[in-house]
């Protein structure tokens, strides 16, 4: 799926429109408030739902090569955050859902989480 | 590109909303000079791990990179409390972070091992009341 296609699912806001970065092909995702845990057990997921809002959500999808930040629970950053993913390459997006549902939706239509245990 | 290049940065203290531009901006060079995807992945969460444990605990510090084409290697220095015992704290989930650090999204107790994770080499030096110096090494293949 395409990050336009996650727009559509989670039915959320654009935050930062740049055409280009909606056509990026996602196949993983992950869902955490904790920066910590994401930098620790994510590997090569493209897309990070989070209700934290701070720019190191920015950083740490950065650092992990993601291109695509959730905020659930309708949140909007603050448009510095926004502007630092989107010089990062880095689509933000904002749903109404809540993670468990949001990450729910995602899984259901096909993304899936790439973690083996 | 020449035998090493040499970046240094300095990492404000307690200034959480520029903790990872360091990082972010090594990251971007090791793209530029064309360092594999792998290394450069394990360098920027190393790196971004050790400048955010600078912010929280040490009021800031001195982060040195210097880049061959063989390996990357990364010294970052402060003059913060020390770590009281290393061993300790290179355990999973062991952490000192207050609680207003956690509500950011830190403080897991997961800083330290995760820079020895993505590191092929790593060592750590603290003195009480002094500072800490940890040094990592990530082989470029």
């Amino acid at each position: 799926m395409t990050v336009r296609d996650i727009q559509a699912i989670l039915k959320a806001a654009v935050l930062n429109a740049d055409e280009e970065l909606l056509q990026n092909e996602v196949h993983t995702a992950c869902g955490s408030d904790m920066m910590s845990d994401v930098l620790a057990f994510v590997k090569d997921q493209s897309v990070l739902l989070t209700g934290l809002v701070n720019p190191q959500v920015v950083r740490t999808a950065e650092m992990m090569d993601m291109v695509c930040i959730v905020f659930v629970r309708g949140k909007r950053p603050d448009p510095s955050i926004v502007e630092l993913a989107r010089e990062r390459g880095i689509a933000v997006l904002s749903t109404p859902y809540r993670m468990f549902t949001a990450c729910g939706l995602l899984y259901e239509n096909g993304l899936k989480g790439g973690c083996t245990i | 590109m020449p035998q090493t290049i040499h970046f240094q940065y300095i990492v404000p203290g307690d200034d959480f909303t520029r903790a990872g531009e360091a990082s972010s901006s090594v990251k971007k060079a090791l793209k530029k000079i064309g360092i594999h995807p792998e290394a450069i992945r394990k360098v920027a969460i190393a790196m971004y791990e050790g400048e955010i444990n600078m912010v929280i605990h040490a009021h800031g510090g001195v982060i040195d990179v210097d880049i061959s084409p063989d390996e990357i290697r990364m010294v970052l220095t402060d003059h913060g409390p020390g770590i009281e015992n290393i061993e300790l704290a290179m355990q999973e989930g062991w952490s000192t972070a207050p609680d207003d650090v956690r509500s950011l999204g830190f403080g897991a107790g997961m800083g330290l091992p995760n820079m020895k994770k993505y590191t092929d080499d790593m060592t750590v030096e603290s003195t009480l009341g002094q500072g800490t110096i940890v040094r990592m090494t990530v082989l470029c293949h």
